[in-house]
């Protein structure tokens, strides 16, 4: 871990001052991945701003009839909110399949859409990795992938992003509130918040240099039979090999997205279409572009199937 | 004491403590935080200084350059310590790699360099700014590849590496029925709680180093190899072990290093291991290639057994010997075995957990089961008609006693195995398949010699030490009731004092032997002493009795209290040391193994749904703690049947999963219900405690049993652990 200079932000203003005024600068709340990856100096922030005490702990109701989740709300506080468990089940099943009780309690909503991969090769400062360093190739590639991606992936990473909450988040749609030093506000859609490898690795998500996430709004409940059915080799405490986060109407087109397949959570609307004639040909368009190694083949299978048994459920419950 | 004929009637078999259920004595320091492990034993020290260790970025070659000089620069360093610096270092033959690397460097993650500075973080952050160029050469890392390179070591762990009697081939040609199977175990990190940890200390020339370790003696003798000074000058202290499952069986880069950076800057140094560098920098179980082939008659008795097993080391040293269990398990007049090791340029591979017997019994008994359904008979009633009163592959040598078939039924009887499901995969509740399976548990249980040194103190209270350690399992508890049990005190008017090399040499912790051997070296120190008090108290101290914290004959009593108050205090040292009887005797320990599991019908995900284990390991010392170590040894072979798997990059040459969120072992979630069933038993020609090992008996078998309960659930048969769901899930039936 590099020395660095740590900074109290007494509100969002404050926080995005500091954060303005410096160079090399990271926002920490929970601290439960940037932490570990400073102590392997993979992130090596000269300032940390902690937005511990900023007012950003609340879930509040929006004018669109949905929901506005601060970004300092801590995973254990929002899978555990009656209105998500009512009407966001998808969300609250998403949170409780992620990490332990201990990290939940500590990490928060924006900080766990910022997660980085859990890749071993980026993990490991002597493995060459284009997104920790850009250039230095993928030991990813032609090494043990077996939890890699199989959609969205480039020549030059093959990384996923790891986060359970980010892909119920994106089934929902939510859209991603974020301040700029100067004020302004802006609203990110889920679907364009996080990137993919392409020739640049190490970006991730489209946050601009100085802003902040200081909320997840969600839309208003959408109806239906809501899943997350996160696969894992251990019951608990296991990043997913491949999860489906799938929100089924009465009536009308399932929404799904998965996380363990993409360098972001991903969804495929067109491939959604269709869906009307079945779950084999919305599994084969969704996976039409799949790239997949020996080590990790085995989730264009887990898809189809879990996709197929997922709909036959919500069939079944529908009749 | 000699130890060399079976047990008689003895103080023990009163059992008014032994084998009573009873807590950890150390149990409330532990849960108060007050235990001082290795990394806390700097109370009281003044000026202690952090070291950091720094390992080898690549696998195998050599370093051209190691620029330290902007590391030494940094903020808070004191001293770097390199192979330059150090000088010639002594190797310690329980060392397989060298421990220090440079200029050669023998796998990655070698320890290259220690960085010593005011504060652990200013150690590692200037750690990262020493600057080392190489010089890459070509290794061997994979062990498919190196299979027809591999050699024939001299010896295996607990006998030859080659075994042959009758005429295997003939008679596996003859036979009836015959199975020719070849079986893959990953390799296991032992992912101990607590890693390597030592704090130094020098004063004048001599050094003392507390550090976490299951065998003090070879410690005291490793360190003393390695830094070339005598062995009187060194002090080893571990009283509090935070796990170790033979990963700290030998001694490694931490306590070197604490002790060379100690001397250098004249400061007690702490020096630990990061969880990520654990994983290639520390030994490992080593993954294994293993073939088993049976042949019976139509009945289904076992005409000939062999058994192949290839595993791979640095040197080809240490071979993970599978074969272990074939040689004794099962009757049959024809057989082999062949132990075979492969130059493998990873981490050293060392003994973990049952070394050769798990990983041996996660495939004999799969092949077992495998047998049986060939054959038409329950898996049960097969292993009953080839099961033997002498060792399989040595008639002339009986068990000392073997009670697996009472093991295997009464399993069955508590199990519930006759609802089995009888045809694989037809089993379903709701999206699960449901199956059951079992396996037999069969480890030996060796001895070593054990001394204590027992004292009665002018209070009347006693004393036990022995450098014995407790690295988890309960031996605090269990010497302290061999002391009480002997002595006729309660257990709360025993205090034992553990992993001290100034105490008396002890048996240590390993190879499942500790318990009993350990014990029974403080009962021999406790019949000492008994004979003491009596010769001061003016009674025979072959008929005294010692009850009620007395000392009594039918005429007199007098409380033990007195006699100190009186006598000043007793003590006594002695030794048990173990004559041939286990050259007469295979003294081995025995159990079944019933698991039931869920396999998700859709995915493939195998879970847990219960565990069972009935054991035989003579008299259950502590029937808490025994069962703590059953069950913790369920746990661990559940990990390794089902996730556990350290990944080779063959590429880079390394362990890459090297962290725990990469190489997963069983959470809480993972393991529902667990339930351990002991034989009521003693074993006369075990021990003067008649106790045998079972810390290793629990994770011997299991995985088998768990991989046949997948077989019964799905019909699918994966021959390579882990069973994950990649494995399975193109075998499963058609979704809808």
């Amino acid at each position: 871990m590099r020395p660095f200079n740590y900074h109290r932000a007494s509100s969002v203003k404050d926080a995005l001052a500091i954060a303005g005024a410096k160079s090399n600068v990271k926002f920490i709340a929970g601290g439960t991945n940037l932490l570990d990856l400073m102590k392997l100096e993979i992130e090596t922030p000269m300032h940390l701003v902690d937005i511990a005490d900023t007012d950003l702990d609340e879930i509040t109701t929006t004018s669109a009839g949905g929901l506005r989740i601060g970004a300092l709300v801590s995973n254990t506080d929002l899978a555990a909110n009656k209105t998500i468990r009512q009407h966001y089940q998808v969300l609250s099943r998403a949170l409780l399949a992620g990490a332990s009780g201990q990290l939940r309690n500590k990490a928060t909503t924006g900080g766990n859409l910022l997660q980085r991969t859990r890749c071993p090769y980026f993990y490991d400062t002597n493995q060459a990795c284009n997104k920790r360093v850009p250039g230095s190739g993928c030991s990813a590639l032609e090494g043990f992938n077996r939890n890699h991606a199989i959609l969205g992936t480039s020549d030059r990473c093959i990384a996923t992003h790891p986060s359970d909450m980010a892909v119920a988040m994106r089934v929902l749609d939510a859209q991603v509130e974020v301040k700029a030093a100067n004020g302004d506000t802006r609203m990110i859609a889920m679907e364009n918040f996080h990137t993919l490898p392409g020739d640049t690795p190490h970006i991730e998500n489209t946050l601009k240099a100085g802003e902040m996430i200081t909320a997840v709004a969600l839309p208003p409940p959408i109806d239906g039979v809501h899943v997350y059915q996160k696969i894992r080799d251990r019951a608990s405490y296991a990043f997913a090999l491949v999860s489906v986060a799938a929100i089924i109407p009465k009536s009308g087109t399932a929404q799904f997205a998965f996380g363990g397949l993409a360098h972001k959570p991903w969804r495929d609307k067109t491939a959604e279409k269709e869906l009307l004639k079945g779950s084999k040909a919305f599994t084969d368009a969704l996976l039409k572009t799949a790239s997949t190694t020996e080590h990790n083949k085995f989730k264009v299978t887990l898809v189809e199937r879990t996709v197929a048994a997922i709909l036959a459920q919500a069939e079944e419950a529908k009749a | 004491m000699k130890f060399d004929k079976p047990a008689e009637t003895n103080p023990i078999d009163n059992e008014k403590v032994v084998s009573q259920p009873t807590p950890r004595i150390e149990g409330p320091l532990k849960v108060t935080g007050t235990a001082t492990y290795a990394y806390e034993q700097d109370k009281g020290l003044k000026n202690v200084a952090y070291g950091y260790i720094v390992g080898s970025a690549i696998a195998k070659g050599t370093i051209e350059n190691i620029d330290i000089s902007k590391a030494q620069r940094a903020p808070g360093v004191l001293n770097i310590l390199t192979y330059k610096t150090i000088g010639s270092l002594g190797k310690a033959g329980r060392n397989n790699a060298h421990l220090l690397a440079g200029p050669n460097i023998e796998h990655y993650h070698q320890a290259m360099a220690l960085v010593v500075a005011e504060t652990f973080e200013q150690a590692r952050s200037a750690a990262n700014l020493i600057h080392v160029k190489y010089k890459r050469s070509h290794g061997q890392y994979s062990l498919v590849k190196n299979i027809d390179s591999s050699v024939r070591p001299e010896r295996i762990t607990g006998g030859p590496a080659y075994t042959s009697v009758g005429d295997f081939d003939g008679a596996f040609s003859n036979a009836d029925v015959t199975l020719d199977q070849t079986y893959g175990t990953s390799g296991h990190a032992h992912a101990m709680m607590e890693p390597p940890a030592s704090v130094a200390i020098w004063e004048d020339n001599k050094l003392t180093i507390y550090t976490s370790h299951q065998m003090i003696n070879w410690a005291l003798k490793d360190i003393a190899t390695t830094l070339n000074m005598p062995i009187e000058n060194i002090r080893v202290n571990s009283p509090f072990i935070g796990g170790g499952f033979g990963g700290k069986l030998f001694v490694r880069a931490d306590a070197m290093f604490a002790a060379l950076a100690a001397r250098a800057t004249k400061r007690p140094v702490k020096v630990t291991m990061t969880r990520p560098f654990m994983f290639n920098n520390m030994p490992h179980r080593a993954a294994t290639i293993q073939r088993v082939r049976i042949g019976t008659d139509k009945a289904g008795k076992i005409t000939a057994i062999g058994h192949e097993n290839w595993s791979g080391d640095i040197n080809a040293k240490k071979s993970e010997a599978g074969v272990r269990p074939t040689r004794m398990l099962y009757a049959g007049a024809n057989r082999m075995t062949e132990a075979r090791i492969a130059n493998l340029n990873l981490a050293e591979a060392n003994a973990m957990r049952a070394p050769g017997e798990a990983p041996g019994s996660m495939v004999l008994e799969v092949a077992m089961d495998e047998m049986a359904e060939t054959l038409g008979m329950d898996p049960i009633d097969f292993r009953i008609l080839n099961d033997t009163q002498v060792v399989g592959e040595n008639p002339d040598k009986p068990f000392s006693q073997r009670r697996l078939k009472e093991c295997l039924q009464r399993g069955a009887r508590e199990f519930g195995w006759r609802d089995r499901p009888k045809t694989p995969g037809e089993t379903r509740e709701g999206d699960w398949l449901i199956g059951m399976g079992v396996a037999a548990a069969f480890r030996n249980a060796p001895v070593q010699n054990s001394a204590a040194r027992v004292k009665l103190t002018r209070g009347g209270a006693v004393i036990v030490e022995t450098d014995m350690t407790d690295i988890g399992t309960g031996s605090y508890t269990i010497i302290g009731q061999t002391a009480a049990e002997m002595l006729g005190v309660p257990l709360s008017q025993v205090t034992v004092r553990l992993g001290d090399s100034d105490s008396p040499v002890s048996a240590g912790s390993g190879g499942q032997w500790g318990a009993a051997s350990s014990t029974s070296g403080v009962y021999a120190a406790c019949l000492k002493l008994r004979e003491k008090i009596a010769e001061v108290a003016g009674l025979d101290p072959k008929t005294a009795d010692f009850v009620d914290a007395s000392i009594s004959d039918a005429s007199n009593s007098y409380p033990l209290r007195d006699i100190a108050k009186e006598h000043g205090e007793l003590t006594a040292e002695d030794t048990v040391e173990f004559g041939d009887l286990q050259k007469q005797f295979q003294v081995s320990s025995f159990g079944s193994h019933f698991i039931e599991v869920g396999v998700h019908v859709v995915t493939g995900e195998v879970r847990l749904r219960r565990m069972l284990a009935v054991a035989e390991a003579g008299r259950i010392l502590n029937p808490t703690s025994a069962r703590n170590q059953m069950i913790g040894a369920m746990t661990m072979g559940a990990g390794a049947a089902l996730m556990e798997d350290l990944v080779v990059d063959e590429k880079v040459g390394f362990f890459v999963n090297h962290d725990l969120a990469g190489y997963e072992v069983p959470v809480h979630a993972d393991i529902p219900q667990q339930q351990v069933i002991f034989l009521e038993d003693e074993d006369p020609k075990s021990s003067p405690v008649k106790a045998k090992g079972v810390g290793e008996l629990g994770i011997c078998g299991v995985g088998a049993a768990i991989a046949n309960a997948v077989y019964n659930a799905t019909g699918v048969r994966v021959r390579q652990y882990p069973i994950t769901l990649d494995k399975l899930i193109h075998q499963l039936p058609d979704v809808v």
